[in-house]
């Protein structure tokens, strides 16, 4: 076992795959001899040599469609967007094409890319470097859709994607790259290195896709919800002082249903949280989804915190952000209803 | 040719620790480029996507048919200008280090780009700029304590904290506002060419991009309709050479031209020294007079180098030579109009001294009284209800209920 940041756990399972799977490559915006602006690439380049690790155009459509081509071509693509906020203007080749090559050819056709991208706020990135898109992808038909909240889910996980001869989009909060964050900026910030997940063991594991984790268990209340809110989630609950399931979903498509229902039907009483906007969210996916499977043990409304439904707005950034004291007024809620 | 197919990797001519290496630019000795009339066949004019249009030589004298023969006022003004955008930069790059605003991009390198195309257009011809034309924006009288202000994302910041530092914008005097998504900005310009022809207004559109957001579908698409409208329109490509850590050949630059884009689709291409403000003024200036004409659009390439780093977000000595600016042959923009002035009789280093220090000083004044708008720490602050305004023109029932949800946290939990 060994300390490591999300980014050297994600460095960490794209140099085994790398090194095991001569299939792999990379390509993105500055990814090659620079290693990434958020370094998530570094000194892969330089190990693998400029045909597996490769520097790309800046334009993400040609990003993702030539990934789409070297994956039905036998190579096992994996594709950096600098920032989920540029994904844009690759959306056609993943919704039209990536997601559907097996459908509409039979199952002939289909191309094993994995298409990795940061995403969500806190880091002052203002509305074009904030964005959480996540509910815009697990609404394709075709796509697996990923976001880990700790470096050990997100090597597993990213290993895990690369393996997967569906496409993946796999998101990366990059305001937890480096530490935890609990959801207030005025507090030092936190290293992984003195959380229990930031011990990441170096030789290959994976953790399988579909699985929801349960990191905390309880008897009062299920909080469901992934990447940084998790953890923003855990210091709310303790705050509130309300014994609480927090279930951390990891793949949002597919979703592990059986174990959201197995903790809202002991507690009764379920809050969902993301950062994302609110409306059409992923988390109304999640209320209709406790609403069909658990509707006979609620006993409380289904609560929801989420972003505000505007762009990210640079000033406000901590009054955007769901942090805990959202968190707490939504704990508040779901518990006080009779 | 290789016996095989094989896979190309570009790779920049020098990195960390490498001796610069610019042989891969193809220059053009000053005064030695025809000036076509401005409504040549685009067959006719090919050459000006491969020749480097010039005006300054070595000894900063103005030569050949594109020197635009300004008078000394508008010499000493575009000076005046450029000095001021570099003291703003360093003003500001300095703030950011000090963590006083949360980002910034300086133009170092390159003003002559934003203040010789500025120049040469009319007040009334529309801006599209890129994020690292700041120039444009100052050069269009946007004032250095709105900017500043913006930067801070105070109470008097234009965009209401919406937008992360440098995304100015100015709709009075015609300056687009800017995206943090690379060539958005270029199909537009191409629109609202487009809408001045529909409307019979002589007026035209002008935008930026650089040479790495050639590569976005973008690009393409504002060249496929400015071609197929000939809209009036000005495109212009800023080949700064780096692209964050990826050097031109990266976007596509190591076998044609970023002027040459245009040629299949039968818009000409004009390559420009764009450290050269002479040069750049005269080439933005035919290619206007073409549009107004009804010539069409024109892509201008102009060649610079990007002095500092992308932005406060990278270290540029990870990815390229340290000294890899002062090798470049194209010079400092700034120092070769000052030249240029000097060797005329003009001006005088003193007086450059003098108007640097003036310069510095205006700048500094601007922050201390932008900074009186609030700072990132110190009020006056925005007020938080104002994040729900201006999504939509009305503001509807599900913002108001959030409005008031986070009104309601902010006051029982403040």
């Amino acid at each position: 076992m060994t300390q490591m940041t999300m980014i050297q756990a994600i460095n960490s399972a794209l140099d085994i795959m790398l090194d095991i799977d001569p299939s792999v490559v990379i390509l993105g915006e500055d990814v090659g001899y620079f290693g990434g602006v958020f370094r998530c690439t570094e000194g892969l380049q330089k190990k693998y040599g400029d045909h597996r690790v490769i520097d790309a155009p800046i334009a993400e459509g040609g990003i993702i469609g030539t990934a789409i081509g070297l994956g039905v071509n036998g190579l096992r693509p994996v594709a950096e967007i600098q920032f989920a906020d540029y994904i844009y203007p690759g959306f056609d080749q993943v919704v039209s094409e990536l997601a559907r090559l097996r459908y509409r050819s039979d199952g002939t056709f289909y191309s094993p890319v994995t298409i990795r991208t940061p995403c969500g706020g806190g880091i002052r990135g203002g509305q074009t470097h904030s964005q959480s898109p996540e509910a815009i992808f697990t609404h394709i038909s075709g796509l697996i859709t990923v976001m880990p909240s700790n470096p050990f889910d997100a090597k597993g996980l990213l290993v895990s994607a690369i393996e997967s001869n569906d496409p993946v989009i796999f998101f990366e909060p990059k305001r937890i790259y480096n530490g935890p964050f609990d959801g207030d900026p005025n507090k030092p910030s936190v290293p992984w290195s003195s959380h229990p997940l930031g011990e990441v063991p170096e030789a290959y594991y994976n953790v399988p896709l579909g699985k929801a984790a349960l990191v905390e268990t309880g008897h009062e209340l299920t909080i469901i919800s992934y990447g940084t809110i998790v953890h923003v989630a855990q210091a709310a609950a303790k705050l509130a002082g309300v014994s609480a399931d927090i279930i951390d979903v990891r793949t949002l498509m597919p979703l592990d249903i059986d174990t959201i229902r197995q903790s809202v039907s002991k507690t009764g009483r379920c809050l969902v949280a993301h950062e994302a906007t609110r409306f059409c969210g992923y988390g109304a996916e999640l209320v209709a989804t406790v609403q069909e499977e658990c509707f006979w043990s609620l006993e409380a409304p289904i609560e929801r915190v989420t972003g505000w439904d505007t762009p990210y707005p640079h000033a406000f950034e901590w009054q955007y952000f769901p942090g805990q004291k959202r968190l707490l007024a939504g704990i508040r809620k779901v518990m006080e209803a009779k | 040719m290789s016996q095989k197919s094989r896979l190309h990797i570009p790779h920049a001519a020098a990195r960390p620790g490498e001796t610069p290496d610019f042989s891969y630019l193809a220059l053009s000795p000053a005064g030695s480029v025809a000036r076509p009339p401005v409504d040549s066949r685009v067959s006719d004019i090919e050459f000006l996507s491969n020749d480097l249009v010039r005006v300054l030589d070595e000894n900063h004298a103005a030569q050949g048919p594109w020197n635009p023969g300004l008078d000394s006022s508008t010499l000493l003004e575009a000076l005046r200008l450029m000095v001021l955008v570099r003291q703003y930069d360093d003003r500001m790059q300095r703030m950011q280090r000090q963590g006083k605003i949360t980002f910034y991009m300086q133009s170092l390198g390159e003003e002559a780009v934003s203040i010789g195309g500025g120049l040469a257009l009319r007040d009334s011809d529309m801006l599209f700029p890129a994020y690292r034309n700041q120039g444009l924006y100052i050069l269009r009288n946007t004032g250095l304590v709105e900017m500043m202000s913006h930067c801070l994302s105070n109470t008097n910041d234009f965009c209401r904290g919406r937008q992360m530092p440098v995304f100015y914008q100015n709709a009075k005097n015609r300056v687009f506002t800017i995206s943090g998504n690379l060539a958005t900005q270029y199909p537009q310009a191409v629109g609202w060419a487009m809408a001045a022809a529909i409307k019979g207004e002589d007026d035209i559109a002008a935008s930026w991009v650089g040479d790495g957001s050639t590569a976005e579908a973008d690009f393409h698409y504002a060249l496929t309709f400015a071609a197929v409208y000939q809209a009036p329109v000005i495109l212009n490509v800023v080949n700064n050479q780096w692209a964050i850590s990826t050097f031109q050949g990266v976007a596509g630059g190591e076998r044609r031209s970023f002027a040459a884009r245009g040629l299949g689709l039968g818009i000409p291409g004009v390559r420009v020294d764009g450290n050269d403000l002479l040069a750049v003024y005269a080439v933005t200036q035919w290619a206007a007079e073409r549009a107004r004409s009804g010539g069409g659009p024109t892509l201008i390439e102009l060649v610079t180098y990007r002095g500092g780093a992308h932005s406060t977000s990278d270290d540029p000595t990870r990815y390229r030579p340290k000294d890899e600016w002062a090798a470049f042959p194209l010079g400092d923009p700034l120092l070769r109009l000052k030249g240029h002035l000097v060797q005329a009789g003009l001006w005088s280093d003193e007086q450059h001294l003098a108007m640097e220090e003036q310069m510095k000083q205006y700048v500094l004044e601007c922050w201390k009284k932008a900074t009186t708008f609030g700072t990132m720490t110190e009020g006056p602050f925005l007020r938080v209800h104002e994040m729900f305004e201006d999504v939509f023109e009305h503001m509807p029932r599900h913002l108001q209920r959030q409005q008031a949800q986070l009104l309601e946290l902010e006051g029982i939990l403040p």
